[in-house]
């Protein structure tokens, strides 16, 4: 593995050893001193065109529990405002000696195009309405630890599909490993196609919720009221919500999950959020650890094409 | 575990084949007895003494030592735990890391004395690593080490407490520990 763009380019037994990483790396984060110096002299930069704190803090976090440097490039500080174009700011920031690059931009695919232009490692953070592919990875982690396995698992997934990366990659993760996915949205909120997406749709939420094993919650974003996809976000709540009385016609253990920040009374009632099957502080804690298995594959646990050098050498 | 895993972990990996056997299953046992008595003899007891095994070769051994030293002072109880030095291998980058298994140490180790458990001492990397990751679990009041086989070539300054054998060996050849005996051989 060189870069990390996309949940598609991972097999089941990829996305599987990502997940068998990151158990070494929770322990490490329950330590007295959570840190080890396995990425020693590496520089990580967070290169985000979009807002985003979590993301951002997450794997700032995990790179520097893996003893790596780590510099931010946030567009609303930088001479991006000044009218630097992406390829110039990827130069820029290449001659400075980095190794890795996570990039968050608000147009698919610009990752992608980073990779022809950089030698370091590309990690995908967001792009467009495309993939989020460690928000993915840390999602099915976190599912596997609740749940044992994704395999014949059902999960609904509700809200905006349509503008949504979260939804996007976490549709090729569960089905990837084996589960079931059922999207619930009102049209308006659904992609134009769904031809090749292995899933099933349904407008109603009440007769899906019995059925699930995970409820997968979407943020329901303001500006969708003003686009007029929904009516107002009262009516929304009241047919796509996760409202008390819903979370009640959930099996006992099926799990409520939301990748934040949430809207508290949106898209889930604030009771529901503080339920022990919500899974959204476990979510957080994980995402450090896979994004510090991701980190580490890509940077220091030797791709295939290093291990091959040192055999010829030797 | 530095032997077997750097040398049999693919792709630089291989097929072990034995050429002499060095301990039998009974030459093991009476080694493993008389460690766990020098351990309790050299610390007057065996209070605040705690065994981690290193993954993966050191962990049956430390395992063994347990049962031995419950038996010959069956009132002490000895924590033991097991640790996977990968994260702090000097050799990351250069060659492919990953652990073999999730690290197992439940206890703060401030102020214990930890007895370092591995089947074959060798270039003392590994142990250096597993000293740099020890002290992440606490300051403890210090740290002796154990090792079924010790190879000689030493690259750092590393000496071993206690020794199952000594056995000279040549840098190519390859020292393979299991629970029937210890053998000496190549890896093709």
């Amino acid at each position: 593995m060189k870069h990390l763009l996309s949940i598609a380019d991972l097999s089941r037994e990829d996305i599987e050893s990502i997940h068998d990483l990151t158990d070494n790396f929770v322990e490490v984060s329950r330590r007295q001193i959570p840190k080890v110096p396995a990425l020693r002299g590496k520089t990580v930069v967070s290169l985000f065109y979009e807002d985003s704190t979590r993301t951002r803090i997450s794997f700032e976090t995990a790179a520097k529990r893996l003893g790596a440097d780590t510099m931010t490039f946030s567009v609303s500080s930088s001479s991006v405002k000044k009218g630097e174009s992406l390829r110039d700011t990827i130069d820029t920031i290449g001659a400075m000696g980095i190794d890795a690059v996570v990039v968050r931009h608000q147009s698919a695919g610009v990752p992608w195009q980073l990779t022809r232009w950089t030698d370091a490692a590309v990690i995908n953070g967001g792009d467009g309405w495309h993939e989020h592919p460690t928000q993915a990875l840390l999602d099915t982690y976190t599912i596997r630890e609740r749940l044992g396995t994704l395999d014949g698992r059902h999960i609904a997934i509700v809200g905006d599909i349509k503008h949504s990366r979260v939804a996007r990659s976490n549709v090729l993760a569960f089905t990837a490993l084996g589960a079931e996915v059922t999207l619930v949205a009102p049209p308006t909120l659904l992609p134009p196609s769904l031809e090749g997406w292995p899933v099933r749709v349904s407008h109603d939420l009440d007769s899906i919720l019995p059925k699930v094993d995970v409820c997968y919650l979407l943020r329901m974003q303001r500006e969708r009221m003003t686009e007029a996809l929904v009516p107002t976000l009262r009516e929304y709540t009241a047919t796509y919500g996760l409202t008390r009385r819903r979370a009640d016609l959930l099996a006992p253990r099926a799990l409520v999950m939301h990748p934040g920040p949430m809207n508290r009374g949106v898209e889930i009632a604030a009771e529901v959020s503080d339920l022990p099957t919500a899974t959204m502080v476990e979510q957080v804690s994980n995402g450090v650890a896979v994004r510090m298995a991701v980190l580490f594959l890509l940077l220091g646990s030797g791709t295939r094409a290093e291990a091959a050098r040192v055999v010829a050498d030797a | 575990m530095a032997e077997r895993e750097r040398q049999l972990t693919r792709p630089s990996g291989g097929v072990f084949h034995a050429r002499t056997e060095v301990m039998d299953a009974d030459d093991l046992r009476r080694a493993v007895w008389r460690m766990a008595h020098e351990i309790i003899e050299h610390n007057q007891g065996l209070d605040q003494v705690i065994l981690v095994g290193l993954q993966t070769g050191g962990v049956p051994l430390a395992e063994r030592l347990v049962e031995a030293l419950a038996e010959i002072e069956p009132t002490s109880s000895v924590g033991v735990g097991t640790l996977d030095v990968a994260f702090y291998r000097d050799d990351i980058g250069i060659r492919p890391v990953l652990p073999e298994a999730v690290t197992d140490i439940p206890f703060d180790l401030t102020g214990t004395t930890v007895v370092l458990v591995d089947d074959v001492l060798f270039t003392g990397r590994t142990i250096r690593a597993a000293l740099d990751a020890l002290q992440d679990y606490g300051r403890a009041a210090s740290i002796q080490l154990a090792v079924m086989v010790d190879r000689g070539h030493r690259e750092l300054p590393i000496r071993p407490d206690y020794v199952g054998k000594n056995l000279p060996t040549r840098r190519d050849e390859v020292v393979d520990v299991t629970a029937e005996g210890v053998h000496l051989g190549d890896v093709e």
